[in-house]
């Protein structure tokens, strides 16, 4: 099983009635998973905020709840994951947290084991996937016992690795019956700093638990010279890269890493000569060790940024090095991930590519990769629901110089290249967090352009339903929200709104020319889906675009459109047909009519 | 069978299919009766960037990832591929490469260029080192949407990895439909090119 799948299983072993989830690398397939075992009731959640919530309510009530989602999606849920430490865990509430070292799919790095010390919440952190099976499991019930939610913490190469896990029957828990309990749930100041007091108590026993617990042990005992400490998946690198040493090692394996335990460190440091701290990005175990006055090496030896390895992890211990590596002279060009072939968010992309008098406040998804040669669109890219909100500060920024411009010097700001703020977003993450960024706009009276890249699925993290697909998480048809509607309700006015079709270049120009001249808020949505979605793929697969050599001048047209599926031959230019779906954009931009469309659409 | 880590790494280009390899591979392994840990990237490098999986089984592994310098074998799905991983190969390791060009973009955009003479320069570098065109392979049986098979195939013999059932791995994994072709593509890679 991969982590992620284990901790599915876990949770349906652990007797978990609800699950709610904002997908996100690597944490997405947590949910998918979940959402297969019908005693779940499973939700995508609108945010990782209103999962979070979902999932706290269910606890407060008294159901076993678990809500999932990466890292940064935590600092999103931030706001009740505080104060749910206060209120506590009726039902067992279980927070996973899937954090990415290596930014292998994420805008940032952050190490979210301070989330527990920060919220004073438990934190168990599985070294591979039994242990995600296990830990999850342990974590509903020590939630249940201490009434507190609890974190367990993943990375990328947990989540994303198979091992072998043994799996058990799920063990009914009923859900216990509404309680009314204001003093301990309605967190007003009051009654907020009542609780505030009792979680010291709670912290007390929580660490003496944490001296005790199975999952935190001294392995091997030997009295080696070097003893170390570790969790995660940092553990199982360095067992790797010490094996063989020579010398015998002695271990401290942590699985329960908030709060640290204080005597069983001192026990085991006492016992060895140098101590090592080998954990991946912050130094959280560290500090801890130091502030117990026990001296040990750590993040001196070890990189702060990016992932661990076995590798990395013996050279700075030991200074050894593998053998020098094979090499040759070529060197290989970059390859970024790239909007694929068909991709619906090409056309709109290309349209404002011609505009040189506009800044772009893009977002996260499939269409950040817009930013990329050729298109190369999207002038900043912060966090979720950002597109919107941070375009309405290029506007005000621009606005500003103007102003300060025709103080200071008239006619200098006339003389800036930027005219006109456009803002990209797509679907999921419009629902996700731009929603609040448009209201602002037309409240604030933005007049910047929004496009809504409305692909009909959650694509960059591998196609999950969202609000505007019509789906649940189970497959079930539901209420699909419309975006048109939706931006009317905020107060966009209906004439400033355009829906086009992305693969048709004419009117993805006429829109955005119209949205670039607009004096007033202006939004663009698309409606074309995800060539990638299973029925559509289905319906295109017999369709292609072929380039008739005779009529072809290589004038290099249809290149401009950075397609994967089309390439330069000496003579000539190459469009491939097992990439190609038949878009056509690239046979809208040749002036020879030498690219044609083969083939029919299949309903 | 040895008690010993064995790492193999599979890299390639989104799409290409190591994912489904890598699934037969580290299922058969498991069934060979050897703990076995698998670990790939999903997520944004699927669309179409360089991906790898790494796969590592023996008797009691730990690590689930391999470093520069650790793999016993390395399966390029794609030319440059190999060259951007080769410095994973461990020193004696066996390196396979297909022998297919997939052009990143910079390059059919001319920002960059694909190198020239890539299988001879690595044929100088690396002793064990084997090409094949696991496409021409497999669409001379029919498609060439068996690729990932025939390189798979490679693979069990480059380790000799005979100890497991390769054939009902296959069975279990691929759609019934596929099947035949998938099992005539496993055949032709480990059969010899
Ligand atoms: C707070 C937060 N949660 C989750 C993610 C992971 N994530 C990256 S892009 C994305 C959704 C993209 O979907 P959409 O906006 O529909 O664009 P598409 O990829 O379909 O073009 C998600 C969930 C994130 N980066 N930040």
């Amino acid at each position: 099983m991969t982590g992620n799948e284990a901790i599915a299983r876990g949770a349906w072993e652990a007797g978990c009635h609800v699950a709610t989830a904002y997908p996100g690398t690597p944490s997405s397939e947590i949910l998918e998973n979940i959402s297969r075992y019908e005693e779940i009731d499973s939700e995508w959640s609108t945010n990782e905020k209103v999962a979070l919530e979902v999932a706290s309510g269910a606890s407060i009530v008294g159901a076993r709840a678990l809500a999932a989602m990466k890292h940064v999606g935590l600092n999103v849920a931030a706001d009740p994951l505080f104060t749910m430490s206060y209120i506590g865990a009726r039902g067992g509430l279980v927070i996973v947290t899937a954090d990415d070292p290596g930014l292998f799919s994420s805008q940032n790095e952050q190490d979210n084991r301070w989330y527990a010390l920060h919220a004073k919440i438990p934190m168990f952190e599985p070294s591979d996937s039994q242990e995600c099976k296990d830990f999850t499991i342990r974590a509903f019930d020590l939630s249940e016992r201490f009434d507190v939610p609890v974190l367990l913490r993943v990375t990328t190469r947990i989540c994303h690795s198979k091992g072998m896990t043994e799996i058990g029957e799920r063990r009914e828990v009923p859900v216990k019956p509404f309680e009314r309990d204001r003093k301990k749930c309605v967190m007003m100041p009051a009654m907020a700093a009542v609780r505030r007091r009792l979680m010291e108590d709670r912290e007390a026993s929580l660490r003496d638990l944490s001296n005790d617990c199975p999952c935190n042990y001294i392995e091997s005992g030997a009295d080696g010279k070097i003893g170390v400490i570790s969790s995660g998946v940092s553990y199982q690198h360095a067992k790797d890269a010490l094996s063989g040493l020579g010398e015998p090692v002695s271990w401290l394996k942590l699985g329960l890493t908030y709060p640290l335990p204080d005597r069983l460190i001192e026990r085991f440091a006492s016992g060895v000569e140098t101590v090592y701290v080998i954990e991946e990005n912050e130094p959280y175990i560290e500090n801890f060790v130091r502030q117990l006055g026990i001296r040990c090496t750590g993040r001196s030896l070890l990189p702060a940024a990016g992932e661990l390895n076995a590798g990395i992890i013996r050279r700075a211990i030991t200074g050894s090095a593998a053998a020098k590596p094979y090499s040759v002279e070529a060197s290989p060009p970059p390859r970024p991930p790239v909007l694929c072939p068909g991709c619906s968010h090409r056309g709109i992309f290309f349209a404002m590519s011609k505009y040189r008098d506009i800044a772009v406040s893009s977002d996260i998804g499939c269409y950040t990769l817009g930013v990329l040669p050729p298109l190369e669109v999207g002038d900043a890219t912060i966090c979720m629901g950002s597109g919107v909100s941070a375009g309405i500060g290029f506007e005000k920024a621009l606005n500003a110089r103007t102003k300060s411009c025709d103080r200071a010097d008239a006619g200098r700001a006339d003389a800036d290249a930027i005219k006109k703020v456009f803002g990209v977003i797509g679907d999921s993450t419009f629902f996700h967090s731009g929603i609040t960024g448009l209201i602002d706009a037309v409240v604030n009276g933005s007049n910047m352009a929004l496009c809504i890249l409305d692909n009909r699925i959650t694509a960059m993290t591998g196609h999950q339903e969202n609000p505007g697909t019509g789906f649940t998480i189970g497959g079930d048809p539901t209420v699909r929200i419309d975006l048109k509607s939706l931006c009317t309700a905020c107060g966009v006015k209906p004439e400033n709104v355009r829906m086009v079709d992305p693969y048709d270049l004419d009117a993805a120009e006429k829109a955005v020319r119209e949205a670039h001249d607009a004096t007033e808020l202006f939004v663009i949505i698309t409606t074309r889906p995800c060539a990638l979605i299973k029925d559509v793929a289905r319906s295109r697969a017999n369709l292609f675009c072929a380039v008739d050599s005779n009529l072809c001048v290589m004038c290099g047209m249809c290149m401009r459109i950075g397609c994967p599926a089309i390439s330069r031959l000496d003579k000539g230019v190459r469009i491939e047909r097992a990439m190609c779906n038949g878009c056509s954009m690239c046979a809208q931009l040749c002036p020879k009519q030498a690219i044609s469309r083969v083939g029919e659409i299949d309903d | 069978m040895t008690d010993e880590t064995r790492s193999i790494l599979l890299v390639g280009v989104g799409g290409q299919g190591t994912i489904l390899a890598s699934k037969v591979l580290s299922e058969g392994l498991v069934r060979a009766g050897y703990d076995v840990k698998m670990s790939e990237i999903h997520g944004m490098s699927q669309r179409g960037g360089s991906v790898s999986t790494h796969v590592r089984f023996g008797k009691k592994v730990y690590s689930p990832t391999i470093s520069e310098g650790e793999a016993d074998i390395l399966v390029s799905f794609e030319k440059v591929e190999a060259v951007r991983w080769l410095v994973y190969l461990k020193r004696g390791g066996i390196l396979v490469v297909n022998d297919h060009e997939i052009r990143p973009l910079s390059v059919l955009t001319g920002a960059s260029s694909y190198p020239d003479r890539i299988s001879e320069q690595l044929g100088e570098a690396v002793p064990n080192f084997f090409q094949l065109n696991a496409g021409d392979i497999s669409a001379g049986l029919g498609s060439v949407k068996a690729q990932n098979i025939v390189l798979l195939g490679a693979l069990v013999r480059c380790m000799n990895l005979d100890d497991a059932d390769w054939k009902s791995m296959i069975e279990d994994t691929v759609p019934k439909k596929m099947y035949e072709l998938n099992a005539r593509a496993f055949d032709a890679g480990r059969s010899g090119w």
